[in-house]
């Protein structure tokens, strides 16, 4: 993708003998909101800092808007950058730590004033601007923090788990406010997260990270829907692995054979050929429980029979423990189908497109 | 029993109280009444000054302050301590001298006789005057001789003449080398502080540890280090010689460069770690959030770093001057005559010259000048932000 926005070639960095991001590709969209989504450690963070130019960069290059940056100091790039601890200058109110990139910029100060405004009236925070840092709460910081990095009109803004110290709720409004920022100003954002309903939230296309390489990029239903390995399969919401061997592999649908000899048909990865060791990945949500007698050769659909083990009560769903052949399986039931008491045979159905097959 | 508890409770405060009285209080209000106090004429005409107090001024005194004078005279067996009161009558009014002689033996002849038929000085009010000024056994003599200020014959303050007294010349000496000296550490140590704090493991150590270690030595194993060290026969004069660079040796001890060099290195550790401390405090990516922000990493070293390690900076300047203007030992060693602060003067009444009262005074100065400093701290230390 020649026309990127901003775009890592190889892009590489070294603490000493440990390699935290290993010759990264990317390349994201001007206006694009992407995530960087992995476990801590997986180096999400270090290619954000990289970008930023708090951290240098040990090989390949970063290219925005068509010219490397590597060497660029961070005060020239032009990038707004939101932390997790919020940074601000705690000796400086609402209103001047928000008036700060401008006034590095050399703005007038009629001009300043009025983009001050307008960027805490953003952020509905116009009431406290001669507050301290000190004085607010962290949900409010975080909004100070976020207008800060916006009023300069950044060409990218980089958030590093900007929303971590939040608690819940006030970080899913947060979540819903930045995501709608991001439509209305048109912002190139890239987001690092370790919080996955965080990421399929705000993201048009996830980068899921793992040992300093991206496992996975692409937009939130096709990482959840079709994880391209192991690691995103697991990553990524709940589900059941099943080992199996490809027996089939007719252009979308493959034929699978699972443990226990039973046949089932599934989507899945392709490159897979007739022969492989694979894994079947089946989303708890996908499955449906019902009857040992049914009939279930009328609807088509893969059958799997098993035992009740347990079912547990969450608020919202249920979760239901089932013992088969190819070992136990877990299923999520709405709050109001059918209770199934414990030892009940019971048939376990999917749809080919609710399974999906990767590589081991 | 409810008051029991509270009662315990104030006994684990016991040992404390006790030290604080006997080593702090206790000495303290010694000093001070030390300084005001003059009982050289009091303490001799005690019952002079007992009768005198009640005259109004004018004419001559009543018979009974006379009686009491004679009896005063004819009590005294110490010709030493009537004489200080002699020397400190003529002070306050010339004549006594020859007057206090020749009443002396008068009165001790006739224990009844009128002083006013031994010398018709008896009659003018003046001289009863000055012994009714000086019969108090108070007096701000010797704070105002600590500033080289005095009472001129008709009560008030006057400078001393030129000549007399260098009191002030060496306060003002010691406020001035204390201030070079907060400087030099200020200079030294703030940018130290800032690398101590923005660096990692085992260099943080290194570099704490060059700080800290100056303050587990001896105070006076270093002044006497800086002596090897800059001596004309020390290390920097042999290598400068031996270098070819100067042919006679450096004048680096026993004036102020020796005294402020080493003063500098020994007070370096209370500038550097409060300026560490507070700085420990900010958060480390506030310098990245200014770069984001734009900011020239000089502009985000004024705005953001400089202002917030103010509070330290303000702790470590008002410490090392504090601590600076009671220097005795490293001007003592390393200075010249010149060079001496307020500490060795009071050092040469107190154990010198045996004037404890102008010792006292001299110490009560420097103490006032600690505690306006110590205001003033207080002031700009209470809220940081407000100070910026």
């Amino acid at each position: 993708m020649s026309g990127a926005f901003i775009s890592f070639q190889d892009a590489t960095k070294d603490y000493g003998s440990v390699r935290v991001v290993e010759n990264l590709n990317l390349d994201i969209a001007r206006g694009e909101f992407v995530s960087l989504l992995g476990p801590s450690g997986s180096g999400k963070t270090t290619l954000l800092m990289m970008l930023a130019g708090f951290e240098s960069v040990s090989g390949g290059t970063i290219t925005l808007d068509g010219k490397v940056i590597n060497d660029l100091p961070t005060y020239k790039r032009d990038m707004g950058v939101v932390f997790q601890n919020y940074a601000l200058f705690p000796h400086m109110t609402v209103a001047r730590n928000v008036a700060f990139p401008l006034e590095m910029r050399g703005e007038a100060k009629a001009v300043t004033a009025a983009k001050v405004k307008k960027a805490l009236d953003m952020v509905q925070l116009g009431q406290l601007a001669d507050r301290l840092p000190g004085q607010l709460s962290g949900g409010q910081q975080q909004r100070v923090a976020l207008a800060r990095a916006l009023v300069f009109e950044p060409r990218v803004v980089l958030m590093d788990e900007p929303l971590g110290a939040l608690d819940k709720q006030l970080r899913e409004q947060m979540q819903l406010d930045i995501r709608e920022l991001h439509h209305r100003l048109g912002l190139t954002v890239i987001f690092v997260t370790h919080d996955q309903d965080e990421a399929l939230t705000m993201s048009d296309r996830i980068a899921i990270f793992n040992h300093g390489k991206i496992q996975q990029c692409a937009a939130p239903r096709e990482v959840y829907d079709h994880p391209a390995n192991r690691f995103v399969a697991e990553f990524i919401g709940e589900t059941n692995l099943l080992d199996c061997k490809v027996s089939e592999n007719a252009g979308e649908t493959f034929s699978v054979t699972l443990d226990d000899g039973s046949v089932v048909a599934a989507h899945g990865l392709p490159g897979l050929v007739a022969g492989d060791r694979a894994l079947l990945s089946l989303r708890p949500e996908r499955i449906e429980i019902l009857p040992a007698e049914t009939d279930a050769t009328a609807t088509g659909q893969n059958r799997l029979a098993g035992e009740i083990l347990d079912t547990i009560y969450q608020g919202d769903h249920l979760r239901v423990v089932i013992e088969t052949a190819v070992g136990q399986i877990i299923a999520r039931t709405d709050r109001k189908a059918q209770e199934w008491p414990v030892r009940a045979r019971v048939m376990l159905t999917f749809r080919a497109a609710d399974g999906w097959v990767i590589a081991p | 029993m409810i008051k029991a508890a509270p009662m315990r409770a104030l006994l684990l405060l016991g040992p404390l109280l006790v030290f604080l009285g006997l080593f702090f209080v206790w000495p303290l209000v010694t000093v001070i009444a030390q300084s005001v106090s003059d009982p050289s004429v009091s303490r001799v005409l005690n019952r002079t000054a007992a009768a005198i107090d009640g005259w109004d001024g004018t004419g001559v005194p009543s018979a009974e302050v006379q009686a009491a004078f004679r009896a005063d005279v004819v009590a005294n067996t110490d010709d030493m301590a009537m004489g200080d009161v002699t020397r400190r009558l003529n002070a306050t009014k010339s004549g006594f001298r020859s007057l206090m002689g020749k009443t002396v033996s008068a009165v001790k002849e006739d224990p009844d006789i009128d002083l006013a038929r031994i010398d018709d000085r008896w009659t003018d009010t003046a001289y009863w005057q000055a012994i009714q000024d000086n019969a108090s056994p108070y007096t701000d003599a010797f704070l105002l001789a600590a500033l080289d200020l005095e009472r001129d014959k008709s009560g008030n303050i006057a400078a001393m003449p030129e000549g007399t007294s260098a009191n002030a010349t060496i306060l003002l000496r010691t406020l001035w080398t204390a201030g070079v000296v907060t400087f030099c550490c200020l200079v030294i140590g703030l940018p130290y502080a800032m690398i101590a704090a923005s660096v990692q493991g085992w260099k943080r150590s290194v570099l704490l540890g060059a700080v800290l270690l100056p303050l587990w030595t001896s105070l006076l194993v270093r002044t006497a280090a800086w002596m090897i060290i800059l001596q004309d026969n020390g290390i920097i004069n042999q290598a400068l010689m031996g270098l070819g660079v100067i042919s006679q040796p450096l004048a680096l001890i026993y004036n102020r460069f020796g005294v402020v060099l080493a003063m500098t290195h020994v007070l370096l550790p209370f500038m550097v770690l409060p300026i560490y401390s507070v700085l420990l405090t900010v958060p480390g990516n506030l310098m990245n959030a200014a770069a984001s922000l734009g900011a020239h990493p000089v502009r985000a070293f004024l705005r953001v770093l400089l202002p917030l390690s103010f509070r330290g900076v303000v702790s470590g300047t008002l410490l090392v001057f504090m601590a600076a203007i009671g220097y005795y030992i490293t001007p003592a060693l390393l200075g010249g005559a010149s060079d001496q602060m307020l500490s060795s003067v009071i050092a040469f009444y107190a154990t010198g010259s045996a004037n404890w009262s102008m010792a006292a005074a001299l110490g009560l100065i420097l103490l006032v000048l600690t505690l306006i400093l110590y205001a003033v701290y207080n002031r700009l230390s209470r809220d940081p932000v407000e100070a910026r």
